[in-house]
Formats: C-alpha cells, structure tokens, sequence
C-alpha cells in the first residue's frame, strides 16, 4: 500500500490512541481542521474533542499544560504547528518538560511527545522552515527523533509516544508527502539505532530527516563520478547512535554530515567531535560539513541557494576525497 | 466552552477586598462568606500560622549559618498561605511558587525535605503525590500552566477536585500566568490562580508592575470572577478561597483571588531591602500582621490560654528542630545520582559520562585519599 509520511504519522497517532485512552492530542487547529499539514486529520472525529482538541493560540500554554496533564497520568501529544513557533515554549521545554523528572528524583514522569514540524524547502514565509533541533539536542532530559522515511514516520512516533521520558519529535515537512510501500503497522528498528540505509566504500554520509533523501539522491549521484557513498540515517539526535557512526567511518575513513540547520554549533559539530574522538585513526580527512549557512533562514526565493543540496554535499564528497 | 453572554459585572472585584477580622480581632461576619468554623479549626488556623513563622525564623537562620544558600521568607504573608490552603481537601492539588512555606506546612509536606532546594542538597526532596503538593517552581509564574494542564487532567477523568496555584504580583506580569487563565477561562477547568500581593517584586512595587485598577480586575479578561482578599486576615482569605474552590469543583470554573498582603522579611535572604523601602513603610506594614489579629480574636472568645500557647509553642519549636536537624550538615548524597534521574530510559553517550564521573570519583578517592560523598 502506497502511503505518505502524513499519513504514516496520522496512522500512528490514530492507533496510539486506540491502544492507549490516556494518549491526548492537541494544538491550534489540530481538532477540527486536523493540523495545517491535516496530520491529525480525523482523529477529533474519531476519538471526541476530550481526546483531541484546539487549544488556544499560545505555545507555552500548550506544552505547560501538557506537563500538568502528564502530572495527571496523561500521555499528551501536542503539537507546535511550525518549527519557527516553538521558541515561545521554549521555556516550558527547557525549565520544566526537560528538568523536572531529575528535579522531582524520578517521582514525576513526563511521557509527553511534542509533534514539530520543521525544516525548509517547501517556499514558506519566514518562520515556517527552521530547523531547531540543537536546542533540543543540547538539552539533558529530552529525547530527540526525527524520521526519514514513511516507515519511520509510523514506527517512531509509536514509540515516542509509548516511551516514559520527553520526547521532541521532528516532522520533515517537505517529505510529508514522501511516499513508501508499506502494510500498517509498520515496524522498524528502535529509534536509539542509526540505520545505514545505503551501503558504501567512500564516504560516510550522515543525515536525518530531510536530508535523508537528499543524501540517497547524492549517492547515485556519485557513484556516476565513481565514489561509492555509505548513507547512514541517524533518526535518533538524542541519544546519538556513536557505535553505528564510528563503525561506519572505520569502513570508510571520510564523514561528511548533512544538515539544513544553521552550521556553527549543530548536530554536525557534535557528530565530527565524536567522530574524531572515537575513529582519529580511522580518518583520512577531516570530517567536513554540508549545512545550511550561519545567516537567518533566507527568503522563500533564496532557498535553494541556502539550503544543503546534492551539489553541496558532491563538493564535500570531492574535497573529502583529495585529501 | 466559555460563556460568552456572560455579565462583566459580575466578574469584577468588589470595591474593597474581603475583610472580615480587624487587627483588635473583632470579627465581622458575612453571609456572602460564610466562614463555618468550629473553636477547634479556628485554633488550628492560628496554630499554623505561629509554626510557619517559627520555621520561617529558623530557615532565615541556617541561611545565616551556612546551612542554607538562599531563602525566601514569607513572614507576613502567613495568613494568606494558611488561610487559602485550609480551604483546600485532601484530594485538591497545590502549584506553589518558591515562598509557600506555610500552604506546605498545612499540606504536611516534609518541609525539611522542601528547603534541600535552597541548601543545594537536590533540587526537591519531596514526591508530589504524597500530599499533591508539587515542586517548588523558581522560574516566575511557570507552575501556573502546569496547574492548569492537570486540572484539565482531572476534567476529562471525571474526578470533581479543584486546584490551586500560589504566584506573586510580579507573576501576573508573565505570559505564563496569562496563558494559564486564557485556557482555564476556555475550558472551564477548576483552577484558581491566587495571587500573593506582597506589594513588591524584590525591589519592584506595584505601580510599576501594572495599570490596572487592581490585579484582581484582569480576571474579568479570561472570563472569570476576581475576587480581592484581605491576604492578612487568614478567616476572610479562607472564606474567599473556599467559595472560589467549591464553585470549581461545582464545574463552574476558574477564579482569580488577589490576597493584599505584606512581605515583612527581604526578597530572599541574598537580598538588602533597606535600598528600596523605608522603616516606617515596615513599621506601618508590622499593625496589620496576620497572627496577632487571630490571637486577639481567640482571647476575645475565651479560645486562648496559657495551654494553648505552650502547646503551639511546643509544635513550633519542634517542627522547626526537625527541619534543623534535617538540614543541618545534610551531605550531599552519590555524585553518580545526577545521572540517575534525567532519563527513565538512559542510553548511548550519557552512559559514557556516567562511568567517566565514576572514574573521576575512583580516582580523587584512591588518589589524594580525599572522601567523595
Ligand atoms: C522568569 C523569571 N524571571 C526572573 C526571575 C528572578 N526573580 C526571582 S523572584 C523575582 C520577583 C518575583 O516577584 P513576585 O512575583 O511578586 O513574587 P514574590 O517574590 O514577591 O513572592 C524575580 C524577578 C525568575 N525567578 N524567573
């Protein structure tokens, strides 16, 4: 059966909720309409407005309610409806959904997933294509998943959704309507593991969300100049999957990671840092970056020269190479 | 779904706040607050009020002993902590801020276990759900969102108990608190937002805090009654708090509560009130006090007597050396107990630096013969 990852993600949320009464979903205009993106499409029908309701207009509101409703014994599910949106809540986040399970020494738990839309590439007005997943990822106490495909779409919000711990759950926007022949449900690897979803000789090339695709485009692409790119997607930014990196650099001895956010200070100087602490032997160049560049994210027609492309990361993969 | 044809007028505040005991102690009663309260509770709303002073006193201490590293004092705020808090049952919740000593103490929250925040020890040392008296909340008007969201809670499981959450006048400046009575006000959820007007935000006063004519009149904004309380008088903030609590547990929804009170001790014990507020402002502030009113009432009713005060005192003394020796000298516990909570499910790269602080612990024991924990 042929099914987008809005459809994926949707098919998930709607079987979380009917394995668990206490899984709740809510945002702007997720009820009734269904989410902007329609990824909570029916599921008010289905389930009543108890279960999955429009909240007022007000970031913060919605993730600190969703702290007191998980103090409660629900499994909240709220949405943020654009990555550019969520800083309003960044201190729910930050000071309570991340901290207080260590504050209270484990007596309260927070199984709250928070549902974020995010990265560019689909022509968006200002605030609607960022990519803030180093601000979750450099927080202790959040888990941070971000899938790649259709199937990872389905199996990881599942178990964001089952786990006990916060979790930030990163919607690549522009492959929501990325296609995958799949049967419902669908289930893959645990999140925690990366998944080399292309094998290579080369180059290590790591990635997730969004540019997952990008990078598998830019292994065919190589492979027509005769490098042999090994695409490995990380699906989990916190925890990073160290041991699937390292192992695959060890085959390769090149890294280069692709990444739309912003270049200074992302999961690409993370991932180089560990690299190079775990494979310095292994390396026969540096570990080099394909990212967005360090400017706000530019306007809708300047996108594509911004944003990381097959080109960008062939002209990584060559200076790799020449070392 | 809020009423939209709802009366304004009916939300607004009375033109002055509920007062129902003079400092003399002559009550005066009010059918519209009825207050229903035997000798019995009337003595224990006292009693409670002497022994969060007496803690209250004895925590400034240890601060000034090095036991603690910063405190937050309420005295002068007794009566509006005790007095909203007795209004509560069992089963409602509390949201505090950082100064509600004395709705902890009659909640029997393990006040010991409360002051580990400011020694340092841990960041709490109390389980919420013993006496659903959540965490203490530093960052301003915060917790407001998460009373708010388990109210919600206990809406959609049926379970008809109500929920309060304590913040100062400078809180109602937050977009939190705002954010919590917007959705509270929408969705009808028994929340009452009490509000402690202790007319400073450490040096900040009032008039530069908001334009409102008080701040019980922005609750007409979210749709949802604002009643203004005598905070000293702990018999009118009690009968105001358990009207608005019974009429959320009625389903009939939020309400906002500005209790008039005075903070009689600095900001926090790091804090030098003398650069922003005078003597006589405080000797001024020191004829209103809450516990002296209520005494004077019970001796008026033949309530008070020498046993009575030697039998408080007794409590006071006690609980405040239980606190003592809870805090005095208290170790901090396994170094390795930072790892232990952030995550229920640990995994990858925080394990690594789980071992390697194990190492480091290992290493400065053996090494330099130094103790670790
Ligand atoms: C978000 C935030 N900003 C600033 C502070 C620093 N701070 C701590 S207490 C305080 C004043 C709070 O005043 P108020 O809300 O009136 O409560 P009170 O301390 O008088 O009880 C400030 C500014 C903080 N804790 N949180």
């Amino acid at each position: 059966m042929a099914i987008t990852m809005a459809q994926a993600i949707n098919a998930a949320l709607r079987d979380a909720m009917e394995a668990d009464d206490r899984v709740l979903i809510f945002g702007e205009d997720v009820g009734r309409l269904g989410g902007v993106f329609r990824v909570t499409d029916g599921l008010q029908a289905t389930f009543g407005e108890e279960r999955c309701f429009d909240t007022p207009l007000a970031e913060s509101g919605i993730i600190g309610t969703a702290i007191g409703l998980a103090m409660y014994g629900f499994r909240p599910v709220p949405e943020m409806q654009f990555d550019g949106f969520t800083y309003p809540a960044f201190e729910q986040i930050v000071s309570h959904l991340a901290k207080m399970p260590n504050r209270s020494r484990g007596t309260v738990k927070l199984p709250v997933t928070v549902r974020i839309p995010y990265g560019g590439g689909i022509g968006a007005v200002e605030h609607h294509s960022e990519s803030p997943e180093a601000y979750w990822a450099h927080t202790a106490g959040l888990k941070v998943m971000t899938p790649g495909t259709p199937e990872d779409g389905y199996a990881m919000m599942r178990e964001a959704i089952a786990m006990d711990d916060p979790v930030i759950f990163l919607e690549p926007k522009r492959r929501y309507w990325m296609k995958s022949d799949a049967e419902l449900p669908i289930t893959t690897q645990p999140a925690r593991e990366a998944v080399v979803r292309r094998e290579g000789t080369d180059v290590s090339v790591f990635c997730y969300g969004p540019m997952v695709r990008t990078a598998l485009e830019a292994a065919d692409a190589a492979a027509d100049e005769g490098w042999s790119l090994e695409v490995v997607d990380l699906r989990s930014l916190s925890p990073l999957d160290t041991a699937t990196m390292v192992a695959s650099v060890e085959r390769t001895g090149r890294a280069i990671v692709v990444h739309e956010a912003a270049m200074t200070l992302g999961m690409g100087a993370e991932i180089a840092a560990r690299i190079q602490e775990r494979a310095f032997y292994h390396l026969e160049a540096p570990v080099l970056r394909a990212t967005g560049y360090d400017t706000p994210y530019p306007p809708a027609k300047l996108e594509e020269f911004w944003l990381p492309d097959v080109d960008r990361i062939l002209d990584m993969v060559e200076r790799s190479m020449s070392y | 779904m809020a009423d939209h044809a709802i009366d304004p007028r009916s939300l607004l505040p009375p033109d002055e706040p509920v007062h129902l005991l003079d400092p003399d102690g002559t009550l005066h009663e009010d059918d519209d607050h009825p207050l229903e309260l035997d000798d019995e509770q009337l003595r224990e709303l006292y009693r409670f009020m002497v022994v969060t002073r007496k803690v209250d006193r004895e925590a400034i201490n240890l601060q000034r002993q090095g036991q603690l590293g910063v405190y937050a004092s309420c005295m002068g705020q007794e009566a509006a902590q005790v007095g909203s808090a007795y209004a509560l049952a069992e089963d409602d919740w509390i949201f505090p801020s950082y100064r509600e000593l004395g709705a902890a103490l009659v909640r029997k929250v393990d006040a010991a276990g409360l002051l580990h925040l400011y020694r340092g020890t841990w960041l709490s040392d109390h389980d919420p759900y013993a006496h659903n008296f959540a965490l203490m909340s530093i960052p301003i008007g915060t917790q407001a969102l998460h009373a708010t969201g388990l109210a919600m809670g206990a809406q959609r499981d049926g379970n008809a108990i109500a929920v309060i959450t304590y913040f100062g006048d400078g809180g109602t400046s937050e977009g939190d608190p705002h954010e919590a009575m917007t959705f509270a006000g929408v969705m009808r959820s028994p929340v009452i937002f009490f509000v402690q007007n202790n007319q400073y935000a450490i040096s900040v006063p009032l008039e530069k805090q908001t334009a409102a004519p008080t701040l019980a009149h922005k609750a007409v904004g979210y749709g949802m009654p604002g009643y203004r309380v005598d905070g000293n008088d702990v018999l009118a903030t009690y009968a105001v708090t358990k009207r608005a609590v019974e009429r959320a547990r009625r389903g009939e929804g939020p309400a906002f509560i500005e209790a008039m009170t005075y903070r009689m001790e600095a900001h926090t014990t790091s804090d030098d009130p003398s650069r922003y507020r005078t003597q006589e402002e405080l000797d001024e502030a020191a004829k209103t006090d809450p516990i002296a009113r209520m005494r004077n009432l019970l001796t008026q009713r033949d309530l008070y007597d020498e046993e009575l005060e030697q039998a408080i005192d007794e409590q006071a003394k006690e609980t405040a050396a239980y606190v003592r020796a809870g805090i005095y000298d208290a170790s901090h516990g396994d170094p390795l107990e930072l790892f232990e909570h952030v995550y229920v499910d640990p995994t990858g790269h925080f394990e690594d630096q789980r071992e390697q602080l194990r190492a480091e612990l290992a290493s400065s024991a053996d090494g330099d013969g130094e103790e670790v924990a």
